[in-house]
């Protein structure tokens, strides 16, 4: 079985919001919607503080409660643990962004641009009505996957096969792949570094690992 | 550009999402009530015709929220994990039956009505924990909560109806305390919630505190009537003091609704358990979350 997730290198992101980006860019998302978010935390108290940068957005859980909330079956999951909204069948109630923990999805009731009234060529060419009224998040790329993998590249490798703010990364903090694969690059990162996964409590099973150390858990 | 890791109030479900749960308890609790009204023999038809307008109009405000309406149906599509298909599916069979009830005057069916509308006030609870990212909601004590607000409200509505005989004053003095208690462990359980924080700052704001002054004052006038109407004494009396505490008792859970829904709706703030390793620094663990 594939099981695709991401891992955030903690160590490594430098907040410049280039996924942020590059996501919003590739996905064509609304004035004030992204998917791909890098929070930028304080920690601590003065003197002994820490500025940490985290990137956040749907985590794919292997456990999704917007899954199990949702009242139409929009929301469902791949085989390979992408958790998906189909824009046909959501009703726009919104319960999912009330049930997810990680506060990952968003919904637009009307059409909006970047710069006022009028659609810019790139909005205009761009534009998915489907979005409009329903519930939207993070899809990993999943177009870009399905894309890559019939032509036999590898996703997480191959950028071509990758989601796009893996591919944006500036400092390599971003890694995609298929954690059930023993020999894959996510497989060695997880076992070299000490990682956490985030409200882990909640029994979600995220599939976005974040990598804080050196060293085996 | 920065992000703030705090908690965000949703802007989701506004005051047509808080005005489903509102119709939707009142109106499960005046059923409830009616139904207790028929299997004594009381007049019930009213009361029920009015429990299921408050539920039909709570249900027609949601609608009027969803992004797509013209699919509202797909709503009934997940009854074997979501609360909302399940209430969905209720709602399909109490409306219906209730005014058949309302109809006919069948005392067997408005039991049968006031069992779906228990139901019905159970999922209605059923959403609200179901809702991970809200830790307000997903609090346990919710449920009761809700439920014992719903009960409280509807009886409340019953006196202001009409009802003020020593049964009926005496069951919404129950409900009331039965939501006193639920509200007391609700709030206890928040405060034991270290996510909660905001939404107990906005439980203890004016708004809130004007909302539960009504409920304690509601409380008050419908017990009063109660302690008058036994003593036999100022009919006229005991009906304005059941009128005043009725109207109290709803018009506070709905206060108190507004504000759970709406205003003290506040998500999960993201929560690193590590802080990451630079540098020559060495490993350090630290709770990072803050509300």
């Amino acid at each position: 079985m594939t099981r695709y997730v991401m891992v955030a290198d903690l160590r490594r992101c430098v907040g410049c919001q280039t996924c942020t980006a590059a996501c919003k860019e590739g996905n064509a998302t609304p004035p004030g919607v992204q998917w791909r978010r890098v929070l930028d935390l304080e920690t601590g108290t003065y003197p002994d503080v820490n500025r940490v940068f985290v990137p956040v957005g749907c985590q794919h859980c292997a456990n999704p409660p917007c899954m199990e909330v949702c009242p139409s079956t929009a929301t469902g999951q791949r085989a390979d643990g992408i958790v998906t909204i189909d824009y046909d069948l959501c009703i726009g109630c919104s319960y999912c962004i009330m049930a997810c923990p990680y506060d990952a999805r968003s919904l637009v009731d009307r059409t909006e641009y970047a710069f006022g009234e009028a659609a810019t060529a790139a909005e205009a060419a761009r534009a998915d009505r489907r979005t409009i009224g329903v519930a939207t998040k993070c899809t990993f790329c999943a177009g870009r996957i399905d894309a890559g993998t019939a032509r036999g590249l590898v996703p997480g490798q191959d950028p071509e096969a990758t989601p796009l703010c893996v591919n944006s990364c500036i400092s390599g903090a971003l890694s995609f792949g298929d954690i059930e694969d023993p020999t894959g690059p996510i497989a060695s990162l997880l076992a070299e570094n000490q990682w956490f996964r985030m409200h882990e409590s909640e029994g979600t099973e995220p599939g976005f690992y974040y990598i804080w150390d050196k060293g085996k858990l | 550009m920065s992000q703030s890791m705090a908690s965000r109030r949703q802007r989701y479900w506004d005051l047509r999402a808080a005005g489903n749960f509102i119709g939707g308890g009142t109106g499960a609790g005046l059923i409830i009530t009616a139904a207790l009204a028929a299997a004594m023999g009381a007049p019930f038809r009213l009361a029920l015709a009015i429990g299921l307008g408050f539920v039909a109009a709570g249900l027609s405000l949601v609608w009027l929220e969803i992004g797509k309406p013209w699919r509202a149906l797909n709503v009934f599509f997940h009854p074997r994990t979501s609360w909302m298909t399940r209430e969905g599916i209720v709602a399909g069979g109490l409306v219906p039956l209730g005014l058949f009830a309302v109809a006919t005057g069948s005392t067997a069916a408005a039991i049968v009505v006031a069992l779906l509308a228990a139901g019905f006030l159970f999922c209605q609870a059923r959403i609200l924990r179901a809702a991970r990212g809200i830790p307000a909601w997903r609090q346990a004590e919710i449920v009761p909560l809700i439920l014992a607000t719903g009960l409280a409200e509807g009886s409340g509505v019953y006196l202001i109806a009409g009802a003020h005989t020593l049964r009926w004053l005496a069951l919404a003095l129950l409900a009331g305390l039965l939501r006193e208690a639920a509200w007391l462990a609700y709030r206890a359980g928040l405060a034991g919630t270290e996510a909660a924080a905001r939404s107990l700052a906005v439980f203890d704001a004016a708004p809130a505190r004007l909302a539960r002054g009504a409920q304690l004052a509601g409380l008050g006038l419908i017990a009063l009537a109660l302690a008058t109407g036994a003593l036999g004494v100022t009919p006229w009396g005991v009906a304005v003091l059941a009128w005043v505490g009725g109207a109290l008792a709803a018009l506070a859970g709905w206060g108190v609704k507004a504000l759970l829904i709406v205003r003290a709706a506040f998500t999960r703030a993201a929560a690193i358990p590590m802080v990451p390793t630079r540098g020559g620094g060495g490993s350090r663990a630290r709770q990072a979350s803050r509300p």
